[in-house]
């Protein structure tokens, strides 16, 4: 992507220093990722013993036992609702929040980004506790129930992407000229329509990869599933502990389970990685 | 290629639009002006509220009170308590004073490793990165596999490389290098330290990666092309050009790591489940516990109030510091 650095021959202390840099690198980096490839596909005695670099057997077992070992299914679709969900809605909210910002200048909107994005900076632990009293306190109050329930974990969610997502979005937005949009107007378009018929779909990188981001947070959430989940709302997140409090460590069912829940994320994140770099040389590093 | 797509659309938006159409009906110019920002922000905001702003208020509110599992139906009933969650927070002496303040200095020490090996890592990993070579799109996408991994699949794989009778850590130096007399305990003890400082290393990495090479593409070729005319070396580019180049990006992904890594809850917690050793008690982990498993609110409020008070000071002074030292060097 970038340009070579420069025309001169780079000095063999760099290519050897690059080298070896590297090369330690990507081990360190891969080796988790081949631990759990290679421990999914080994027989329970091998992951229960001393570890071993290569499986005493291959075995696919693992893949089907995890289903049944835990209902894993069931966080499963329990993750997909939930981080589908509060990604439509973070995107969604994020794009007008973005236009208002990049394309009009109104009394507060310094307030408005400054505030947005000071949220990011909060420890989750300051507002975990009064969140649960919040959500706590509407279920008594209202019958709507948004502790324990998905949608709190929705809502909750996707104002964690929020201002990431808003922030970089006014880069991309900001870097759409404003005579398209103009035009836009000319021939009829209300500022709505010009920003569906021109902004969007010329920022469809950055909403991309502000979709990416936003699934991605939602999907990996750790603390409040932990505490704003019951049984039949739980998420992969907490639903992946159950493989390690039963009598035996399932090892090899936890790892193909890991690796089940990641294909997803990984699969799309890896696929969309390039927007998501343009995105933030766009927005975020400008 | 974004520009290109963009000008096709308006092209093909252009063509459908008749352009002797009635003008519509429009409410009058300066309502529309005045409110559509504020319309478009409006749900931004009013989530912003509920889950971030009134909750933080509601916090301080309740750091103030005496909240038990008596009142957690509603708690506006519970009782006032002056200072008194402050008073045990912050009463060293006592058992909760001594071992927060324990949990904040093993914060701080965690902090200030991680994010210093997270950023030297990925600064050397883009800049090795940012001249092209046979192998380095696939270096990159290996590299952000990190990234792209949920924080439990990937920490819980390291729990396993990290458990003392079958893991892969002590069977390296223990079993086959020798090293040890006997197989060390990595989760529980002093050793735990360096096992959350390795895996948020692990985790946090790429992100200092991803940042530092998104802002390496926004400095001119041109100005390695003066520097290697004036005879400067590939090292010498780097040291005078790239680093203060990258001085803004750095200032804001410091701070950002700095944030980060010091509330980081779900990576010890997945490691070490609901009871961090002593050595790996980072404050986030020790706050949770201190609240939900003595169902005392309104002490842990206090600590959280704290820590944001904390952490507000700290980024006052950094951003004071770092603003005031680039203003220097630029005039």
């Amino acid at each position: 992507m970038a340009e070579p650095r420069s025309p001169m021959a780079a000095p063999q202390s760099f290519l050897w220093s690059r080298r070896i840099f590297l090369t330690l690198l990507t081990g360190f980096v891969l080796l988790p990722v081949y631990v759990m490839i290679s421990s999914s596909l080994k027989p329970l005695e091998d992951v229960s013993g001393k570890f071993t670099w290569l499986p005493s057997g291959l075995t696919v077992r693992p893949y089907f036992d995890i289903w049944e070992t835990v209902p894993l299914a069931d966080y499963f679709v329990n993750s997909l609702i939930v981080a589908g969900a509060a990604t439509v809605c973070s995107v969604t909210i994020a794009v007008f929040a973005a236009y208002a910002v990049s394309r009009y200048n109104f009394r507060g909107k310094r307030v408005f980004t400054v505030t947005v994005l000071s949220t990011q900076m909060f420890p989750g632990i300051l507002f975990l506790l009064p969140l649960f009293l919040i959500y706590v306190n509407i279920g008594n109050a209202t019958g709507i129930a948004l502790f324990g329930s998905r949608g709190g974990l929705i809502i909750t969610y996707l104002t964690f992407s929020l201002p990431f997502s808003i922030w970089m979005l006014i880069g991309y937005f900001d870097s759409v000229p404003r005579d398209l949009d103009e035009a836009a107007k000319v021939d009829g378009c209300g500022p709505l329509g010009a920003l569906f018929r021109v902004v969007v779909p010329a920022a469809i990188p950055g909403i991309v990869a502000v979709a990416v981001y936003a699934f991605m947070t939602a999907w990996g959430e750790v603390l409040f599933a932990s505490v704003m989940t019951n049984d039949t709302t739980r998420t992969l997140a907490v639903g992946l502990q159950g493989y390690s409090t039963q009598n035996d460590v399932y090892w090899n069912q936890i790892m193909a389970a890991s690796l089940v829940v990641s294909l997803p994320v990984v699969a799309g994140f890896l696929l969309l990685q390039r927007y998501l770099v343009a995105g933030l040389t766009a927005g975020a590093v400008k | 290629m974004t520009t290109t797509a963009a000008y096709g659309t308006v092209e093909r938006t252009a063509q459908k639009q008749d352009p002797g159409a009635a003008p519509k009906k429009r409410r009058p110019g300066w309502l529309r002006r005045v409110s559509l920002p504020y319309l478009l922000l409006l749900p931004a905001l009013l989530l912003e509220l509920l889950v971030h702003l009134v909750p933080m208020v509601i916090g301080i509110v309740v750091s103030f009170r005496e909240l038990t599992q008596f009142y957690i139906r509603d708690w506006t009933t519970a009782p006032w308590n002056g200072l008194g969650n402050y008073e045990i927070a912050v009463d060293f002496d006592a058992p909760v004073g001594e071992a927060l303040l324990k949990s904040f200095f093993t914060t701080c020490l965690f902090t200030v490793l991680s994010v210093g090996l997270c950023w030297l890592l990925g600064a050397a990993a883009a800049i090795f990165l940012q001249e092209s070579f046979r192998g380095r799109g696939l270096l990159r996408t290996i590299f952000l596999v990190p990234y792209a991994l949920p924080v439990y699949a990937a920490v819980i794989t390291w729990a396993f490389m990290f458990q003392r009778d079958n893991g892969l850590v002590n069977h390296v130096i223990h079993d086959q290098l020798g090293l040890t007399d006997s197989p060390p305990f990595w989760l529980i003890g002093d050793n735990a330290f360096f096992t959350l400082l390795i895996v948020s290393v692990w985790k946090g990495w790429p992100f200092a990666f991803l940042i530092i090479m998104a802002g390496l593409q926004n400095i001119p070729r041109e100005m390695y092309e003066a520097a290697a005319l004036d005879g400067a070396g590939i090292w010498q580019q780097i040291r005078r050009i790239t680093m203060p180049s990258l001085r803004p990006v750095n200032q804001v992904l410091v701070l950002v790591l700095f944030l980060w890594t010091f509330n980081d809850f779900n990576t010890p917690f997945v490691l070490f489940g609901k009871a961090a050793p002593e050595s790996a008690d980072l404050i986030s982990l020790h706050i949770y516990q201190s609240s939900f498993q003595t169902w005392n609110f309104g002490t842990g409020s206090a600590m959280s109030v704290l820590l944001l008070l904390f952490l507000l000071l700290v980024t006052g002074v950094y951003l004071a510091l770092t603003s005031r030292g680039r203003k220097a060097t630029d005039g």
